[in-house]
């Protein structure tokens, strides 16, 4: 039931004819009622042409003159003493000349001012209520959903919902509007926020009139997101995936065009076409996403508006970089209460730090000069807009911007600044009127006109009663003064005594209490009306009780005291961290020259290790490796007693990873990528720093046989994720075999998906490289597979596999497989029975990657043996070992001293497993694993021999700059003491001064292994241990 | 790999010898005299010996010290120069023996059904046949805790000796200790988004109705144990007799200071003797600790910070902190394979903080002490059984450690596993020595 025949005002009499409407639409309709009421005279609905009219017909024009004002037009122009003149629910004229016509009712505004009604344009404002899902992927507890639920001509994936069509949806919500006009906002831009592609938006007045009459316009954006919503699907289940979904339906959109006929009609992908020419917006609800949908929409040529989540404010330089403009939500969090210390204890500071300076965000746009309109979208409550903005300003935001984000610059933005946005003729008559300024404190909103009609948001304050009256009754005259504000006035008698009364004042009617004296005795009890001419009159009693006519009239107009500057205190915030962590840098490290003397120098070179070495590292590079080098302008540092090694690779790691490692709800996933989804945030980057960790090979986890493409990155802490990525790089791919893929341990729901056995496994493998095969050859006009593009690349050998495996039957397969199609597995990672086909491996050509010492986890890893890194060694494969995890990342060294424990191996040889061993498996060996002049100066200091577990990293130095010093670090934790110190105080202050706070629940790390669905995982001590006991 | 061991007398010579594993046999009583000379003795309460000798008997230590006489006749002498002896390393909070492959449930015998379970006993499960347990020999791990879990009174575990035929063979002191886990008291949020607020969602309260419940079972427990005849047995409450006269210890699995503070509320109130399994946050209540006087099994310190906030080495340098503020502990490691990495646990502790001999003795005699073990072993002391680990270097430190012996009871115990027999299957395989 969506339709609303009834011209709001006309009441159903042949109830008949409306006895299918349900009772919800009807209590609908008592909320429309509701709102007539306040609507007063202001109310011109039209009926349509095309609907009967019940009773006699009441054609008019509606024309206003509102005069005497100050107009504010625009954000750059304020008229003094101006007329707006409406018709029919359109601005005929606004200035200071404009004439007022005959036939207007006249509207005095003075001493008011009028602007533009607000414009939100990210809204899903009487939209239908969505069924979001939190978790995806997987099936949630009903076993696995391959295609998509939607029913009809539409395409593969349920979260691509580009047909949708708000116009359709729509269906006005006076609740709601309310709400909204009560802010001051006059038009919305509303979409369906369900899908990654999310249809389109239409732009709906907040008019509580017909839906046919609101739309203001039908098809105004198409809108996108990274979230799945409501639907079911497994696919995508993680942030890499729905970026490659996005990427393919570009793909697969251009590709529909030329009308393939094995696709048949796909009204999903007819209607993206058909929505490109509209406003592109993407909500990308957070900073790195921003970017990252900037990055999808470079690759389409396509520029998107970006909503954003609200934290864009700690990477400027990167939204700037995005040339978008934003639309910012003002949905600032709330102090948490952090009285109980030990609850407090897991509130993080980058939570708290968020919470100071989240309101800067705004004003640090304009700064940026970075094009931004302002929205309601994720407040807690509307009713916390206005006060927000406030807020902003207060923290930066200029008045004359913030008035430009609510009106010019949407309108603009969505292409409607011809309709809406300004005070100009021809365009909605879509205004506030205010009591001053619209955004100081003390301003009352008094009207919001949207189409013309008429919303009365407070009656009281519209007339400024404030002043000093004489009051006449029986012949007396009583000095009487109001003053409070002009929305609540108070009264004062000036008698001998100054005693203050009582007034009431209720539209036109006011009532008067007056007394006398002191004690109240006597009393002056008085109603009447404020009359036209602002002169008081009705009857009332005397002291005496004598009934009586009254009058007053203004001896003496209020002046409203200079605001003795309400000594506000200076704000005071703390400083942006890069990244907002507590670890964060102030000021990023820059690259220094650096001369490390007297140590021992583990050279990973035929040099071997030498002792009593000098370093010396010039421009991020290794310049020079001797004895008593000249250090010129660099730095030296003592490394006496101490060891330098080059920097610890992780082959296999999973940190700095966003929202997901698998995408593993298909069998072959080769199009998504973990390079879209690297996190600079994640604070085990500066932990493996303290590890002496400078390089890691993040890759997909190992739910499925072909995972994600993989990004090998340099570990800089404060930097941006594309800084991050490892230059000139060839790119890798994770492949998985075992148990995880075939979902050997993920319940008995799991035994749907292709493959359950290792025979299937192969399968999945020989019929993805035939494809790619047919694919390649595959002439002109083929629709562009990203999934089998980069098996191409594999068999072209510009892709390299890393490959999850455990025994020697799947080992020996995968093997076989690539050598059908005339390609070499590069890498087999885990390979915990390695050892068993060393020999195999080498005759193939590939590396092995390999824990130290992990096994009895699982069925598969029960011959899993310490000594395997050492056989494979000997059988003369290059082997590296890895962690797979981010807190035995932290000691990779003394993980590779275990091969010297276990297998008797040479300890250069143990130190080489996690540093030039990974480089050359990784194609890097040029530039990093060992110390020689002219590679990168990615070197770490050790305290100790690093095999020892007594070693630790002092400094970590990745292209010469100095990211981890352990000397830095104790100031670090000093400064982390007192910033939390500092903000818990505010928060304290913030919940004495009655503020709303919330309950601290613990800030969330993402952590994962390669075994983990989308959510990942937290600390075990923050997770309910006892649920999942391992 | 090249190792050199001297052998006086030369009499056995079985670390050269390779056994499948099924012919990996539990060590006999050990017969005649054994002495171990010239070794850097790790005492394990502190002490070391440099140039000493330790003689054992009947499965007794019966001589340590540098001025050691041996006697001349029907004894085995074995010169260990250059090498360390430690006392048997002890896991203290494990689930060996009780799976084999984590992820295959029908090897899984550590989780009972339901929430109070304490007559449940670990031992009953416990495996001596898992191939686990040679690779934890083999790093010097003698002795462990087998603990159960599940639910909040998940029953009781035992001390097992790490070479035996079977469980009542393996019982170094069989129930021990009681364990409770208890639930997490910390609000918790949607993992996804904003927090959720309402009372409704209070995992805290949750939380404390359940402890609230443990009390209660206590309570009425206490009452049951009072009166000697009952018309009808109670099992649950027969079972934690133990408790209340303190042969047994109530072991407390938690780790917030809530929890820790609850924990010690839970001791004074009943006087048990309470033991914090976990206590990753006990660092910051150690005056409470101390007062108390409750000793604490120490999460593993290879663990990542609760905290993105707190100090990145902050794991490894708790167990500094505890031994400062004077509170007994012993250091632990999750898991059962994992156990062999209990020294290297150390290790690091020692690395952050912590004495070579106190991280020694974290893993060795305050271990043995807090598990109820403390007058039998955990150090190399006469009267004590001898439990004895002969290492080539620092047994804290892969680097440098090899096992070259170990006695259990004065059993030289095989050094043989499954992983040792692997690796010579395919040097064997390969060619390679």
């Amino acid at each position: 039931m969506k339709s609303n025949p009834l011209p709001a005002g006309v009441l159903p009499v042949n109830e008949s004819k409306y006895r299918c409407l349900s009772r919800i639409t009807r209590l609908r309709y008592k909320a429309v009622y509701g709102v007539i009421g306040c609507m007063l005279a202001g109310f011109t609905a039209v009926a349509q042409e095309t609907y009967p009219v019940n009773g006699v017909a009441e054609p008019k024009e509606a024309c206003y003159a509102f005069t005497h004002a100050t107009i504010v037009k625009d954000a750059q122009t304020t008229l003094q003493d101006a007329t707006l003149v409406i018709r029919n629910g359109k601005i005929v004229a606004a200035g200071a000349s404009a004439a007022v016509p005959k036939d207007a009712v006249v509207i005095d505004c003075k001493g008011k001012y009028i602007y533009p009604s607000f414009v939100d344009i990210y809204s899903d404002y009487g939209m239908p209520a969505i069924q979001r899902r939190t978790f995806g992927g997987f099936g949630g507890g009903t076993g696995p959903q391959f295609i998509s639920a939607t029913k009809g001509a539409y395409g593969w994936n349920q979260a691509v919902k580009s047909e949708v069509n708000a116009a359709q949806l729509y269906n006005a919500d006076e609740a709601k509007a309310k709400g909204l006009r009560e802010q001051g906002f006059g038009i919305v831009l509303t979409h369906q926020n369900d899908g990654i592609a999310r249809g389109t938006g239409a732009l709906v007045s907040l008019a509580s009139e017909k839906e046919n009459k609101t739309i203001i316009t039908e098809k105004v954006s198409a809108n996108y997101s990274f979230d799945k919503g409501s639907s079911t699907q497994d696919y995508p289940s993680s942030l890499m995936g729905v970026i490659a979904l996005l990427r393919q339906q570009y793909l697969d959109a251009q590709w529909y065009k030329t009308k393939p006929a094995a696709e048949g009609i796909n009204l999903s992908l007819q209607a993206w076409n058909d929505n490109q020419p509209l406003v592109q917006i993407f909500d990308a609800n957070d900073k790195w996403n921003a970017v990252r949908a900037d990055k999808i929409g470079d690759e389409f040529g396509v520029q998107y508006i970006i909503k954003g989540g609200g934290n864009e404010y700690q990477r400027i330089p990167e939204m700037v970089a995005t040339k978008a403009a934003f639309i910012l939500p003002l949905n600032f969090p709330q102090a948490m209460d952090v009285e109980d210390p030990n609850d407090a204890r897991f509130v993080a500071l980058a939570d708290m730090q968020n919470w100071e300076l989240a309101p800067s965000e705004p004003g640090a746009f304009e700064k940026a000069n970075i094009t931004f309109a302002l929205t309601t979208a994720d407040l807690r409550d509307v009713k916390s807009f206005l006060a927000n903005v406030r807020k902003a300003i207060e923290y930066g935001l200029t008045e004359q911007r913030a008035l430009e984000a609510l009106t010019k610059t949407p309108a603009t933005l969505i292409k409607s600044y011809d309709k809406i946005g300004s005070l100009d003729a021809g365009k909605l008559a879509n205004f506030l009127i205010t009591s001053g300024p619209v955004f100081q404190e003390n301003t009352t909103l008094l009207q919001n006109w949207v189409q013309g009609n008429k919303y009365v948001l407070k009656e009281e304050g519209w007339n400024d009663i404030r002043g000093t009256y004489a009051l006449q009754l029986k012949g007396a005259t009583y000095p009487v003064e109001i003053k409070g504000t002009s929305a609540a006035p108070s009264l004062s008698y000036l008698g001998k005594d100054t005693v203050a009364g009582k007034i009431e004042v209720d539209g036109k009617l006011i009532k008067l209490s007056v007394p006398l004296t002191k004690d109240g005795k006597q009393q002056l009890r008085l109603s009447g009306v404020i009359g036209s001419d602002n002169k008081w009159s009705g009857s009332g009693v005397d002291e005496k009780g004598n009934y009586g006519n009254w009058t007053a009239s203004l001896t003496k107009a209020f002046t409203p005291k200079v605001d003795s500057a309400k000594k506000k205190e200076p704000l005071q915030l703390g400083k942006l961290y890069y990244p907002l962590s507590g670890y964060g840098f102030e000021t990023m490290p820059k690259q220094e020259d650096i001369l490390i003397r007297n140590a021992t120098v583990w050279t990973n070179e035929k040099e071997g290790k030498l002792e009593g070495t000098d370093v010396l590292i010039r421009n991020g590079k290794i310049m020079q490796i001797g004895k008593g080098l000249a250090a010129g302008n660099a730095r030296v540092v003592d490394g006496t007693g101490k060891h330098l090694t080059p920097g610890i690779l992780d082959e296999h790691s999973h940190i700095a990873i966003s929202r997901g490692v698998n995408e593993g709800t298909q069998s072959v996933t080769s199009e998504v990528r973990i390079g879209d989804v690297v996190n600079p945030d994640d604070v085990n980057i500066y932990r493996q720093l303290s590890g002496g960790v400078t390089s890691s090979h993040l890759l997909h986890g190992s739910a499925n046989t072909i995972g994600g493409q993989s990004q090998l990155i340099k570990l800089g802490w404060g930097v941006n994720a594309e800084d991050m990525k490892f230059r000139n790089w060839d790119g890798f791919i994770k492949f998985a075999l075992g148990e995880n893929v075939k979902q050997s341990n993920w319940g008995d729901r799991q035994r749907i998906r292709f493959p359950q056995t290792r025979m299937g496994v192969e399968q999945v493998l020989v019929d993805a490289f035939t494809r790619a095969k047919d694919y390649e050859k595959a002439g002109p006009g083929k629709r562009r597979d990203l999934e089998l593009d980069a098996l191409v690349e594999i068999m072209n050998k510009k892709r390299f596999i890393t490959c999850h495996s455990y025994v020697q039957s799947e080992i020996n397969m995968l093997m076989k497989v690539a050598e059908r199609f005339d390609f070499r597995i590069n890498t087999f990672t885990h390979i915990l029975e390695g050892y068993k086909v060393a020999d195999k491996m080498k005759a193939h050509g590939a590396g092995a990657s390999t824990f130290a010492d992990w096994w009895a986890y699982k069925m598969e890893v029960q011959d899993a043996i310490p000594q395997n890194a050492t056989i494979m060694q000997r059988v003369g494969l290059t082997v590296a070992i890895n962690s797979d995890d981010a807190e035995m990342a932290r000691r990779l060294n003394q993980e590779a001293a275990k091969s010297v424990k276990y297998g008797g191996m040479a300890e250069e040889d143990a130190l080489k497993m996690v540093t030039l061993n990974p480089a050359k498996l990784l194609h890097v060996s040029d530039r990093i694993g060992s110390i020689k002049a002219g590679k990168d100066a990615d070197l770490v200091l050790w305290s100790d021999n690093p095999l020892s577990i007594y070693a630790k990293a002092e400094k970590t130095i990745v292209d010469g700059i100095v990211y981890f010093d352990r000397e830095k670090d104790l100031e670090l934790r000093a400064r982390i003491a007192s910033e939390r110190n500092r903000l818990i105080g505010k928060m304290l202050g913030e919940k004495k001064r009655g503020m709303p706070t919330q309950r601290p629940v613990p800030s969330r790390e993402e952590i994962y292994h390669c075994e983990d669905l989308q959510g990942g995982h937290q600390h075990s001590v923050l997770e309910d241990a006892r649920q999942e006991i391992k | 790999m090249k190792r050199i061991f001297s052998y006086i007398l030369g009499l056995t010579a079985c670390a050269t010898q390779l056994h499948a594993q099924e012919t990996v046999y539990p060590a006999k009583p050990q017969k005649g005299l054994i002495y171990l000379k010239n070794a850097t003795i790790h005492v394990g309460n502190g002490q070391v010996i440099s140039n000493g000798t330790i003689g054992f008997n009947n499965g007794k230590i019966i001589a340590v010290g540098n001025n050691v006489a041996i006697p001349a006749d029907d004894v085995k002498v074995f010169d260990v120069q250059g090498q360390h002896v430690y006392p048997g390393l002890i896991a203290p909070d494990s689930d060996l023996g009780l799976t084999e492959v984590e992820s295959v449930r029908a090897t899984n015998d550590y989780s009972e059904v339901g929430e109070i379970n304490p007559s449940v006993r670990s031992i009953i499960s416990y495996n001596t046949d898992s191939k686990v347990i040679g690779t934890l020999r083999t790093n010097g791990i003698l002795l462990a805790q087998v603990v159960p879990q599940g639910g909040l009174l998940s029953g009781s575990s035992s001390v097992v000796q790490l070479d035996a035929w079977n469980w009542e063979d393996a019982a170094y002191k069989a129930d021990n200790g009681i364990h409770f886990y208890m639930p997490r008291l910390m609000p918790r949020g949607n993992p996804f988004g904003a927090p959720s607020a309402g009372p409704a969602t209070d995992a805290v309260k949750v939380a404390m109705a359940q402890i609230e419940g443990v009390r209660t079972f206590f309570r009425e427990a206490k009452g049951y144990l009072q009166e000697t005849k009952h018309t009808a047995t109670n099992l649950k409450y027969e079972a934690i007799k133990g408790l209340f006269d303190r042969s047994q210890k109530l072991f407390i699995h938690c780790d917030l200071v809530k929890e820790l503070v609850v924990a010690t509320d839970i001791a004074k109130e009943f006087n048990f003797d309470v033991v914090i399994v976990g206590g990753t946050d006990a660092w910051l209540i150690t005056d409470v600790l101390k007062q108390q006087n409750i000793p604490v099994i120490l999460n593993q310190p290879h663990s990542l910070p609760v905290m993105q906030d707190d100090d990145v080495d902050q794991p490894y340098k708790t167990a500094a902190q505890l031994q400062k503020a004077g509170i007994l502990f012993c250091i632990s490691n999750d898991g059962f394979w994992q156990q062999r990495n209990v020294p290297f646990n150390a290790g690091t502790a020692a690395a952050y903080g912590l004495g070579k001999e106190e991280a020694l003795s974290a893993i060795t005699l305050n271990a043995a002490k807090i598990l109820g073990v403390g007058d039998k072993t955990g150090s190399l002391e006469v009267g004590k059984d001898a439990n004895i680990v002969v290492s080539t270097g620092d047994i804290l430190d892969m680097k440098s450690s090899v096992i070259t012996r170990a006695y259990i009871q004065g059993r030289e115990v095989s050094l043989e596993d499954k992983h040792k027999q692997l690796y010579e299957r395919y040097k064997y395989k390969y060619g390679l020595n």
